[in-house]
């Protein structure tokens, strides 16, 4: 016997139950899973797409934010570059200025010096011409300087022409000569000067000795508005000129004068 | 010589026998079970899956997919009982490499069992998807003379989705059998891979036949 009836039933019972079971356990989970899996990669390719949609736009923003930079960035560099150059030029001429105002101050400043140094040389040399020639005419003559001096004066006094005695003739009511000297002069040379004016001038004439340093050495006759002098000053101007012309030959440029000086 | 399981009993109490056939069965089924639910219990949802998880996919959406080519278009209302059908034909004639083994399958009880769940599941089927009228209709078709060619029809599919399997698999088995007793070395090895491929071979034509029968019932009044 090949069919057992029992073992038909028994076994369609069997297979039902089968079926029963691998549905349970076997198709839904599977087919569940494979559902969510789908939903979940659609899911994540919508993202994907969303995300990339956005992406591009951004990419689209962000080029068009580099191109504006570069623009900005272009335009402010040709700025500064102008603005620089400007700058250049103002500090440069602010710089030739400046260099130039120092030069006129250093100018100045050598051209004072040059000045103090030859007024302390004029200064100097008087001094020093003066006690030589005071030292060598008492020396030499055996007489004061001052008493040289008054000889000089009064020689001058008598050398002097008619025209020019005429213009020291008394025209007003003044009789009162000035004679300004640097030291008082002794009673002798007073005596000759005093002699040589009323002399000269008139016997009337009186005569006021006055001493005035400022004259370094030498006698003064002021009368009537005329004025007749002998004084070393007088020399010594001379030869300051001649001195100072020889200082002032070769003009010195600043760093020159500066070692110099 | 045995022609089937069933004729080793284990256990009998009048009537109700405890033979082969249905203890291989309940292994069968046990394993099945088992298998999917140590698989199914870490089921995961994300790109990266378990072997054993993208095993089991490639086989449900396979059976799935076979389903719908027949012409079924809700396969997940078939699947359950299409896909049961394969699997335990399959598992039943895979196990045929484990020594000592006689699948259920080569018990003609079991391929009758199997066949009349068919029989039974055609109109269940058909009358779930176009009525019992319309269903009942489709046996006077395409005339009412046809009615008991029809009935035959049925019947004599029924007889043969048993037989074919039934006869397929005993032979493989009494063919082993016999051919270990000629030819003790290896030339059984290759009739047994043989069965091996016969066997899945006859799972699948069990299941189409199934398919095609289910589909048939179903869409007789669309076309």
């Amino acid at each position: 016997m090949l069919i057992d009836w029992f073992t038909v039933g028994a076994q369609a019972l069997n297979f039902l139950i089968l079926v029963w079971l691998l549905k349970r356990f076997l198709y839904k989970p599977i087919l569940r899973a494979i559902d969510e899996r789908e939903k979940r990669i659609a899911g994540e390719l919508a993202d994907a797409a969303t995300q990339k949609a956005e992406a591009q736009q951004e990419r689209e923003e962000f080029r068009r934010k580099n191109d504006a930079l570069d623009k900005d960035h272009a335009r402010l560099m040709d700025k500064a570059a102008a603005e620089a150059e400007s700058e250049g030029k103002r500090l440069l001429n602010q710089a030739r200025t400046e260099s130039d105002e120092m030069r006129a101050k250093l100018l100045d400043s050598l051209q004072n010096e040059h000045l103090t140094l030859t007024q302390a040389l004029v200064a100097k040399t008087q001094q020093e011409v003066f006690a030589i020639a005071r030292k060598t005419l008492e020396d030499l003559a055996a007489t004061s300087l001052e008493e040289r001096m008054a000889d000089v004066f009064v020689s001058r006094l008598h050398a002097l022409s008619e025209a020019e005695k005429a213009a020291l003739s008394p025209a007003g009511d003044s009789r009162d000569a000035l004679i300004r000297s640097v030291y008082v002069l002794p009673p002798t040379q007073r005596a000759l000067i005093e002699a040589a004016v009323k002399e000269t001038i008139g016997a009337a004439t009186q005569c006021r000795f006055v001493v005035a340093p400022d004259l370094i050495s030498g006698i003064e006759l002021t009368f009537n508005g005329f004025k007749l002098a002998w004084s070393i000053a007088d020399y010594l101007a001379s030869f300051e000129k001649s001195v100072g012309s020889i200082l002032q030959q070769p003009k010195p440029d600043g760093r020159a004068s500066r070692h110099a000086g | 010589m045995r022609l089937s399981p069933d004729q080793l009993v284990f256990w009998r109490h009048g009537f109700v026998t405890l033979n082969e056939t249905i203890v291989t069965t309940w292994a069968l089924m046990l394993a099945l079970t088992i298998g999917s639910m140590l698989v199914t219990r870490k089921l995961r949802s994300d790109i990266a899956i378990s072997r054993w998880q993208s095993a089991l996919e490639i086989l449900v959406t396979g059976i799935q997919q076979q389903i719908t080519e027949v012409g079924l278009r809700q396969p997940e209302k078939y699947l359950g009982f299409l896909g049961t059908l394969f699997l335990f034909i399959a598992a039943a004639n895979l196990c045929a490499i484990i020594p000592g083994y006689e699948p259920p399958t080569a018990s003609l009880s079991t391929t009758a069992a199997l066949a009349l769940s068919v029989f039974v599941a055609v109109p269940i089927y058909g009358i779930a998807a176009q009525g019992l009228g319309n269903y009942l209709t489709s046996y006077l078709k395409p005339s009412a003379i046809m009615l008991p060619f029809n009935i035959i029809s049925e019947l004599s599919r029924t007889l043969a989705l048993a037989v074919r399997l039934f006869g397929n698999m005993m032979s493989g088995a009494m063919i082993i059998g016999i051919l270990l007793t000629i030819t003790p070395l290896l030339f059984p090895i290759v009739m047994s891979a043989l069965g091996l491929l016969t066997g899945m071979v006859q799972a699948y034509i069990f299941s189409i036949l199934a398919t095609v029968y289910i589909a048939a019932a179903t869409q007789a009044s669309k076309e």
